[in-house]
């Protein structure tokens, strides 16, 4: 049932699980969506839906499968609706044609249904009351309201002129995608993954040690000697580098909340953040003015951190080629970098365990974009991610991966 | 498909009018989408993840939950160091052991130190519960897990005592989060889900209302408009959320401020915004609005 709306769904990208479809069945059976279409709508969306980066997906899937069956309000033959809204007839039915209807609803497939409703609404040429075939108030027929019809599906009537799909259709949930770039939504969270809890820092031990307990008491004869330890705190040490002025600035403010963001994520044991222009090379700065005067030599700063810091590493890897491969290419330094940037950029992808660069540019660009051939090197050199929610989720799964 | 597992012919009623329906409470606005959420997890039996940004009205769901369908509320609030265990049993070694040292108690009574955790004491209840697990990204990401097997069967087994904790009424399960994406797929593909956006103007006028029924029109009027403003500036830390605004009316109507001067003077700005950072971007913004309106006025 509804084959189609999963197929939908898979062709927008928003995954739904087996366990998942079996739910919205059970769902179904108990007529939790009161067999209402917006009932369905709200139903399938909590049941199916675990991410409201998803919504939008939904939606337009929704949509699309839904609006060849209920069409949109300008498409839908207004009569119709109006018809339906002003006669409201409604229906007593005995006990036992309420049995026999409860039985209907064990066969009916709601797919051939909305099918059936399609046929409906293109041919119906005129009004209709009661029966048990076409459109009308106070019917058997499943389409309709005010009828009784178990597993049916309810249009208009109780002043729903509002469709579930023109709910649909209205993009609601656009903004909070995470495919594209970053909208109102930070990075905070993503980062949050980038943790690693171990008892083995320092602090104070304010945890009982049940086991230490144990095996203290008995090498005290039975005395009770309780033992304490350190209660459990993020391992992750990160440091960060960024790329700064020139063709970065058009992406401040990705930047800007990605730093903020960073800042905000506290529970790093350590965050060190550094800055240069294009490539890295003999000296790295700790402002963002790149004042010579607030540098420090890439070698000492190496020799200070150790393996297991997280390099990440934040810029669009377009440059000229000299930058990259020639020595002396460096773009504003007053001496001569006597190896050239790529050199650099192994020298440090080598000294951490876990290394990612983060370049705000669509993936989708990174072939064919100005600077491309630099991208392509130094994505040789250190894995690549988008900066996006979406590409730093999948940075920080590289980072914390164990080697 | 056909309705293979369907009930039985002529149950159909009977189910609608036993399922058990929230729609808010007098002191809760929810929406029709999270209505729906709701009473779809609380007649599956599955765990209701609500996610959505601080102040959203989480927490205060689970009361409203609890509070609408007549049933008692555990609340299990989430630390960073919460293990999942915690929530089951614990069992008081120390207590034990001192017992034993210092022969107060019946130290061979284990079942005298186990202590049931709030899911256990949910399982254990004698009717069904609201449970929230309150905040679960605050802990491990292996958390979450950790619980899949206890909320499946909504059970579990005590070893020291040889004793099984079953729930004889499945607890309303409620979990809240204010992060996205930190909760593994298996864990999210049991629960059904609700992202509780932040209130358009419609609704947060009413949750307002519900929390100072008696608000002067032109008072709450312009209290919304200068919290949205504040809300949409732009590079702030922490965005005010609903209890923010609703502090907000309080303090303007408590301190009597004229109405028609709340937008252009925001009053009592500090209840709205809780950084130092915040409170001098909307400084800033201010003095901009002041100097183009100085403009505007000599032209
Ligand atoms: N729908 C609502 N109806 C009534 N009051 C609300 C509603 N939503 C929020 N509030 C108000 O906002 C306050 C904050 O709500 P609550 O503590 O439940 O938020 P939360 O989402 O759990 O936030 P946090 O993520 O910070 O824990 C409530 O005490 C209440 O005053
Ligand atoms: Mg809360």
């Amino acid at each position: 049932m509804f084959a189609g709306l999963f197929t939908a769904l898979r062709d927008e990208g928003v995954p739904v699980a087996l366990d998942e479809w079996l739910m919205l069945h059970d769902a179904l059976e108990r007529d939790l969506h009161d067999s209402t279409l917006s009932g369905f709508y709200l139903m399938s969306r909590a049941v199916l839906v675990k991410d409201e980066s998803h919504y939008d997906g939904f939606d337009v899937a929704f949509a699309r499968y839904f609006s060849g069956i209920e069409p949109a309000d300008d498409a839908v033959d207004d009569r119709v609706w109006k018809w339906l809204h002003e006669n409201p007839r409604f229906l007593h039915i005995s006990e036992d044609q309420r049995a026999r209807l409860d039985a209907m609803r064990e066969q009916t497939d709601f797919d051939e249904l909305l099918e059936k409703l399609k046929e409906k609404l293109e041919s119906q040429e005129e009004e209709h009351h009661g029966g048990s075939e076409h459109i009308g108030t106070g019917g058997t027929s499943p389409f309709g309201h005010s009828g009784y019809h178990p597993g049916g599906i309810r249009i208009g009537g109780e002043g729903r002129w509002r469709s579930a799909v023109q709910t649909a259709g209205e993009r609601r949930w656009r903004e909070l995608r995470t495919d594209h770039e970053i909208g109102a939504r930070d990075f905070g969270v993503a980062l949050r993954k980038l943790r690693s809890l171990s008892t083995r820092l320092g602090g104070p031990a304010t945890e009982l040690d049940v086991e230490g307990t144990i095996r203290e008491t008995a090498d005290h004869a039975g005395q009770l000697r309780l033992s304490f330890r350190r209660p459990r705190r993020n391992t992750v040490r990160v440091l960060l580098m960024l790329d700064i002025g020139g063709s970065m600035d058009e992406h401040i403010m990705l930047l800007d909340r990605l730093f903020t963001a960073m800042h905000q994520a506290s529970h790093f044991r350590d965050l060190q953040v550094r800055f240069f222009h294009n490539c890295v090379y003999d000296r790295v700065y700790s402002g963002p003015d790149l004042h010579p005067r607030r540098s420090e030599s890439t070698l000492h700063l190496l020799a200070q951190l150790d393996p297991d810091y997280k390099l990440v590493m934040v810029g669009d890897a377009c440059m000229a080629p000299t930058e990259l491969l020639v020595p002396g290419g460096a773009i504003d330094y007053q001496y001569m970098n006597e190896e050239p940037g790529a050199q650099w950029l192994e020298r440090l992808e080598q000294h951490f365990e876990r290394a990612a660069w983060l370049n705000p540019h669509p993936q989708r660009w990174w072939e064919t974009i100005h600077g491309a051939y630099t991208l392509g090197i130094v994505r040789q050199i250190m894995p690549m991610f988008e900066l996006s929610v979406d590409g730093l989720d999948r940075a920080v799964g590289w980072l914390m991966a164990r080697r | 498909m056909r309705h293979a597992r369907g009930p039985a012919p002529g149950t159909a009623s009977l189910h609608r009018v036993s399922t058990p329906s929230f729609r808010g409470t007098s002191d809760y606005i929810a929406s029709a989408d999270l209505q729906a959420a709701v009473n779809v997890a609380v007649s599956l039996e599955r765990p209701l993840l609500v996610r959505g940004e601080p102040g959203t009205g989480k927490t205060l769901l689970a009361e409203a939950v609890a509070e609408a369908l007549g049933m008692r509320l555990i609340t299990w609030p989430v630390k960073s160091t919460t293990r999942a265990q915690d929530g089951l049993y614990v069992y008081d070694t120390v207590q034990r052991l001192y017992d034993s040292q210092f022969g107060e108690g019946d130290p061979a009574d284990v079942a005298k130190y186990i202590r049931l955790g709030q899911l256990g004491e949910s399982f254990a209840a004698g009717e069904r519960v609201v449970l929230v697990i309150d905040e679960v990204d605050k802990a491990d990401l292996e958390f979450p897990n950790d619980l899949l097997w206890e909320l499946d069967r909504m059970s579990f087994h005590i070893p020291e005592t040889g004793e099984t904790v079953a729930a004889n009424h499945r607890p309303v399960v409620i979990i809240t989060s204010n992060a996205e994406k930190e909760l593994p797929d298996a864990f999210l593909r049991r629960c059904v889900f609700h992202y509780i956006a932040f209130p358009d103007p419609g609704q947060m006028e009413q949750i307002v209302r519900v929390h100072h029924p008696g608000v002067e029109e032109r008072l709450l009027e312009a209290a919304m408009e200068g919290f949205y403003l504040l809300r949409e500036l732009d590079g702030l830390q922490k965005r005010p959320s609903t209890s923010e605004l609703v502090d907000w009316v309080q303090a303007l109507a408590v301190g009597g401020v004229d109405p028609g001067k709340i937008v252009d003077e925001l009053p009592f700005m500090g209840v709205v915004l809780k950084k130092q950072a915040d409170l001098d971007i909307a400084r800033r913004h201010m003095a901009v609005r002041a100097r183009r309106a100085a403009m505007q006025r000599e032209r």
